[in-house]
């Protein structure tokens, strides 16, 4: 059995065509039953996110077949040809798309390393295959490990910690300096996207109140109704910082709008609390002397893009440990699928010999005539133990030559020696369904 | 001698319990900061079996000479550091206090100890609420002082914009104030009674409430320094970096007045006079 995986991705494909062979918009009910319905897929799980498109396979049919049918599946979903999109796709066979999905649920393979929104829209993909009766076996046991393996990553590498954008950042330095920021005031000076992104993120953080200062108070007016909070002009704030916690600035004015003598003048009244700056503006809008003063802290843009680097890198440290836990994990599962391939064939051996010692036990039993149920029952306990030992060692031999590069000639030895009747090959296709 | 055996066995845990905080320091491996938090929780439990067995024997509590009085203090510290870890969830924090009590309790084991036969002078309840509150008000300042060296080094990163290492491991300068601010309003009513029931023991025992001995002299320097610190705190709102320093001065005297008074004054309260007056 092969397992395949088909796709593209952020780095092979630009946007444009991965709109265009996007599957978001097709019907999971016609996307698996087209899914299913081609000849050499016997399972299959199709992802498809902004970032990527893949179509993960199990086939006992060669990978080439299964390669040329898929990428035709894909075509046909949105109307393309494969030649549209050939060239940007990538495919793994075995070891190495086991790998792939085990980077992709880790967040590995994501254009920001570690954030955490693929082991989502993973498992949305994998309920959907379930649902449609898509995922067997192979491809359950792959899906589940790999959730374990994401798990696994998340737990014991940093790889998700520490913010990688420029508002987050800003919140996570807020919460160093606040603790909990439940009950903080937040005056929003300016609008700009990252400062109301800001803003909303801190308000997710429960702060507790929120003041829009704008130089026209309409403007202010429609932000503070955004946000639920109130609406001043500029002149207001020297007043207002005496309450405040948390100042986010990002006007586009030339000059600064908050000098550090506005701010001394405010402290005592402020009985020392901290007063954390964050200036988005470009020029400045807060006097960087500010950050000098006791309690009172001021990051910039500049200052906000350095936390956000640093905390890349240390993703990217991160990433290498999250790799060899990939990597092990890897390994573990492709020696679970050695044991798949052998299984039949004990299943196969075990059936026979059972087969033999029901008959003969009931042949005996007919001859002996009257018996006890006690010696029934130890007739049947003698000739169940003798058919275990002498099966324990052909059967341990089996499961380790599962890790050999010949085992196919040995499986084939066992069929032939045992007289198994139909060829392995042909055993496994139908067999699967017994493997937990 | 069940005791010194438990004694070791406490030493033994503080040390792996120091030992796994700074894993977790270095590598954030949350595996070893559970190891870590039974450990000295483990470790406290053996130490105080051991101080109990040694109080019984001695008929007051062993703080009569210097590795005596060290063991006893980092009982006092770890004591103090678990009842705050109840409220506060700040394991940075073990990494500074297991240690600590780790290196005291090793210099109690260095320092020998002769066979101590109490005078009776000394087993008095005055004696030993004395002793067990100045040494538990000595935790607590303790704990303020780690948590003030604790915030200086936050507040530095923070202000110099250093965002990675020390940064992520130490909690945020609120949880440190608050800290502070708690050790110092715990700490401050042991300390007081301490003197209080210390002045009491002088008068029953020696006849006057207050001698002017240097260590008297001395404590009363450090709680009028404690004593400032808290009214700042309470009344004009000093917090964060002034209060962090405060607490690490009241701390630099507060050692002055254990260690120094003791080897550089003449003082009935240092060790050898404690000595020579259980000799007669």
């Amino acid at each position: 059995m092969n397992i395949v995986l088909i796709g593209l991705n952020h780095q092979t494909a630009p946007v444009e065509l991965r709109e265009k062979i996007a599957l978001d918009s097709c019907e999971p009910v016609d996307l698996y039953q087209d899914l299913k319905r081609l000849k050499c897929v016997e399972e299959g799980i199709c992802f498809s996110t902004c970032n990527r498109v893949e179509v993960l396979v199990t086939t006992f049919e060669t990978v080439d077949q299964a390669i040329d049918e898929v990428k035709h599946f894909l075509a046909a979903q949105n109307g393309l040809q494969p030649r549209d999109f050939e060239d940007h796709l990538y495919v793994y066979e075995a070891q190495e798309a086991v790998s792939h999905l085990f980077h992709v649920v880790s967040s590995l393979d994501s254009m920001v390393v570690g954030e955490p929104q693929i082991l989502g829209q993973i498992k949305a993909s994998y309920r959907d295959a379930v649902k449609n009766s898509s995922s067997g076996v192979v491809l359950n046991k792959l899906l589940h490990k790999a959730f374990s393996v994401a798990k696994r990553v998340r737990t014991e590498t940093g790889i998700a910690n520490h913010a990688v954008s420029v508002s987050y950042a800003a919140v996570e330095l807020a919460r160093k300096i606040f603790g909990k920021l439940s009950g903080t005031k937040i005056l929003l000076i300016g609008a700009g996207e990252m400062a109301e992104l800001a803003a909303e993120h801190l308000l997710h953080q429960k702060a507790s109140e929120i003041i829009v200062a704008n130089r026209t108070l309409e403007r202010a007016l429609v932000l503070a109704k955004r946000f639920k909070g109130q609406a001043v002009v500029l002149e207001e704030i020297p007043s207002l910082l005496v309450k405040t916690d948390i100042v986010v600035s990002s006007t586009g004015s030339p000059e600064t709008v908050v000098s550090s003598e506005m701010v001394r003048s405010v402290l005592k009244a402020r009985k020392h609390r901290p007063l954390f700056f964050v200036d988005i503006a470009v020029p400045r809008d807060i006097d960087p002397n500010v950050n000098n003063l006791g309690n009172v802290y001021l990051y910039d843009i500049d200052d906000l893009k350095g936390v956000v680097q640093e905390n890349l890198s240390s993703r990217a440290d991160e990433a290498v440990r999250a790799k060899r836990i990939v990597e092990e994990e890897t390994i573990k599962l492709m020696n679970w699928l050695e044991t798949l391939d052998v299984a039949p064939t004990i299943i196969a051996l075990k059936e026979k010999t059972e087969e033999i010692r029901n008959a003969e036990l009931k042949r005996t039993i007919n001859r002996l005539g009257e018996l006890s149920e006690d010696q029934i029952k130890a007739m049947e306990v003698m000739t169940q133990s003798l058919v275990q030992k002498i099966l324990h060692d052909p059967i341990m031999f089996i499961k380790n030559f599962g890790h050999h590069d010949n085992k196919d000639d040995y499986l084939e030895l066992t069929h032939k020696l045992f007289n198994l009747g139909e060829t392995f090959d042909q055993k496994t296709d139908d067999e699967d369904a017994d493997q937990g | 001698m069940i005791g010194p055996v438990i004694a070791k066995l406490a030493i033994c845990l503080y040390i792996l319990s120091a030992a796994g905080y700074l894993v977790f320091i270095f590598r954030q491996n949350k595996g070893a900061i559970k190891g870590a938090t039974w450990m000295i929780r483990l470790g406290f439990v053996l130490q105080s079996i051991s101080l109990i067995l040694r109080t019984a024997s001695l008929g007051q509590l062993p703080i009569l000479n210097v590795a005596e009085a060290l063991g006893f203090y980092s009982w006092a510290l770890v004591g103090v550091y678990l009842l705050l870890s109840i409220k506060f969830d700040i394991p940075a924090l073990g990494a500074f206090v297991s240690p600590l009590a780790a290196v005291m309790i090793l210099l109690f084991l260095l320092i020998p100890v002769g066979p101590i036969t109490m005078a009776p002078i000394f087993q008095s309840i005055w004696l030993t609420v004395h002793l067990g509150t100045i040494f538990i008000g000595y935790g607590f300042f303790t704990l303020a002082f780690i948590a003030g060296v604790m915030y200086l080094i936050q507040e530095h990163q923070i202000k110099s914009k250093l965002t990675g290492g020390i940064y992520r491991r130490l909690p945020s300068l609120n949880a440190l104030d608050t800290l502070n601010y708690y050790s110092l309003t715990m700490g401050f009513p042991m300390i007081t009674l301490g003197i209080i029931t210390g002045a009491v023991y002088a008068q029953l025992s020696l006849g006057t409430y207050w001698r002017w001995d240097p260590k008297e002299v001395w404590s009363l320097i450090t709680w009028l320094i404690y004593t400032g610190l808290l009214h700042q705190r309470l009344t004009v709102g000093w917090r964060g970096r002034r209060a962090a320093l405060l607490s690490i001065v009241g701390f630099s005297v507060l050692c002055f007045t254990f260690f120094g008074v003791n080897f550089l004054l003449p003082s009935y309260h240092s060790f050898q006079s404690l000595e020579q007056l259980q000799v007669k």
